[in-house]
């Protein structure tokens, strides 16, 4: 399964034709500690960089956008009441949402992961 | 993903505090604060360090903000002169006493709110000390030195540290450390050594906990906050915790809750205002301030629970049960002891009951709320039985 990152620290892992989204390892060390999560509506259309989630730490709020575009196909609904998942294991078990991918071309404006590092360098 | 802005972003040239190597050395998260580059968080995160300052110490560096002395021939001329610019009694203000006040605007505003020592010592009476916000030190400053009656001088301090030393355990270190510190009554002052250092000792704070600030030499602040942090009850605490504590504890911060456009007696502050002042007033904005606190003002700081998850920040638009725009969110998040999401923000003076339910509009939605006595977790301060 093939990993991409944006630069607003979203990741995507494609299989198949679903694609899975959270944020980075980055992106959870930035925000502290995540004391709430908003998570769209199965079954919602996405637009890439619409708005997809929302993820509170005690200081402040961020938007989770859209990293490529489609239809919501399922959400992590566990993080709503252990949203600590989100800074404990934010590549894997702390995922955000699932998505049907509306069109992979849209992929290829995304990074890799070794692009991704690499764009973390210059921050 | 996408920030909110952490506040205050701009990077022009930011001053540093005596303890920024040690910050640094702790592996801290600078962020810019009021011109300061300060520790919003250490590495074990804003909620560790909320639950630790609750339950154990916290070592706070708050040397951004503002400390000075005002300095006359003797206590009666000093106070006067102070009082001229606030609502507060310090004629009244006993020796070693520590008191909260407001700079206050003559149209009844908040220029500041400050905490005034009267030094332990009769030696070095005529002087009061203050300590005002980072953000306001400029204009705090000028707006004394162009009042102030010419036998009273405005000294600031530029080469002293502030250390805040917070938590239920915090008396326990300083007995260790400071003897005599260990047995100071709450909002009362005294100067003396800890391992050595000499310090201006007031038993104080910012987070609803019994607790301690600490004024030191810049040049020796370092050895003070490494001696104390050596305690195995003491951690440092970033500015992040800092917020959700006094957040909890339902204290102001000011340019968020209070600002010039607001009056003590809207922001619930009437404790500040002493007996014979509203009497006698004769301090900035008397004629709107005591007629508020006598009649009620039209709005009022309140504390505000969220229902459910949702924490509802600043800015964020309070609605009364006619759907009729009655206030804002001055200050909101997520409360680590309280468990939830916390606020406080104005509403019309009808809406400020405790109970009273509203609605705060959070992106774009209605999420209902109800207003609720602060604060939010129960003040901890040392109170000295009478013997």
């Amino acid at each position: 399964m093939a990993t991409y990152f944006t630069k607003d620290h979203e990741w995507v892992r494609v299989d198949g034709d679903i694609a899975t989204v959270g944020i980075s390892d980055y992106a959870q060390s930035q925000l502290g500690d995540v004391v709430y999560v908003e998570l769209p509506e199965v079954g919602k259309q996405l637009a890439k960089g619409d708005e997809a989630a929302v993820v509170e730490s005690v200081k402040a709020a961020s938007e989770v956008f859209a990293p490529i575009s489609g239809v919501v196909e399922g959400i992590n609904g566990g993080l709503v009441d252990q949203p600590a998942k989100i800074n404990e294991a934010p590549e894997s078990e702390g995922w955000f949402l699932k998505l049907i991918i509306a069109d992979k071309g849209e992929l290829a404006g995304l990074m890799d992961e070794t692009a991704y590092k690499a764009f973390l360098e210059t921050l | 993903m996408a920030h909110a802005s952490e506040a205050d972003t701009t990077v022009a040239s930011l001053s540093e505090t005596p303890l920024a190597d040690l910050h640094r050395k702790l592996g801290a998260r600078m962020v810019p604060f009021a011109g300061y580059s300060m520790p919003v968080q250490y590495p074990t995160g804003i909620l560790t360090e909320h639950n630790w300052t609750r339950e154990k110490a916290g070592l706070f560096d708050v040397s951004h903000m503002g400390q000075c002395f005002l300095v006359g021939p003797d206590h009666a001329t000093t106070a006067k002169a102070l009082e001229a610019l606030t609502p507060g009694d310090f004629q009244g203000l006993g020796l070693g006493r520590i008191r909260y006040t407001l700079f206050t605007t003559t149209e009844g505003g908040i220029i500041d709110d400050l905490m005034v020592t009267r030094a332990a010592d009769a030696g070095a009476d005529g002087t009061l000390f203050l300590v005002v916000n980072a953000g306001r030190k400029t204009v705090d400053y000028a707006h004394l030195a162009a009042n102030l009656p010419e036998d009273v001088e405005l000294v600031v301090a530029e080469d002293r540290a502030l250390l805040a030393l917070q938590g239920p355990l915090a008396a326990a270190v300083m007995a260790r450390l400071c003897p005599a510190a260990a047995t100071m009554g709450f909002m009362t002052a005294i100067s003396a050594a800890i391992d050595g250092i000499d310090c201006a000792i007031s038993r104080s704070g910012y987070t609803g906990e019994d607790g301690f600030e600490i004024s030191v030499d810049a040049d020796k602040a370092e050895a003070l906050a490494s001696r104390l942090l050596a305690e195995p009850e003491v951690a440092p605490i970033g500015l992040g915790a800092r917020d959700s504590l006094r957040l909890e504890a339902g204290l102001c911060l000011y340019g968020h809750d209070i600002d010039e456009a607001t009056s003590p007696a809207e922001a619930d502050l009437g404790f500040a205002i002493g007996k014979r002042r509203r009497a006698d007033g004769g301090f900035p904005g008397a004629g709107r301030i005591l007629s508020e606190l006598a009649d009620g003002p039209p709005r009022l700081r309140v504390g505000i629970q969220p229902e459910g998850r949702a924490p509802a920040r600043e800015g964020t638009e309070i609605h009364d049960a006619t759907g009729t725009l009655i206030g804002l969110v001055t200050s909101g998040g997520f409360g680590p002891t309280a468990g939830g999401p916390i606020a406080m923000g104005y509403v019309s003076a009808d809406s400020a009951a405790p109970g009273t339910s509203l609605t705060l509009i959070v992106r774009g939605k209605p999420l209902a709320a109800r207003v609720v006595p602060l604060p939010f977790v129960p003040h901890r301060y040392f109170r000295k039985s009478a013997s």
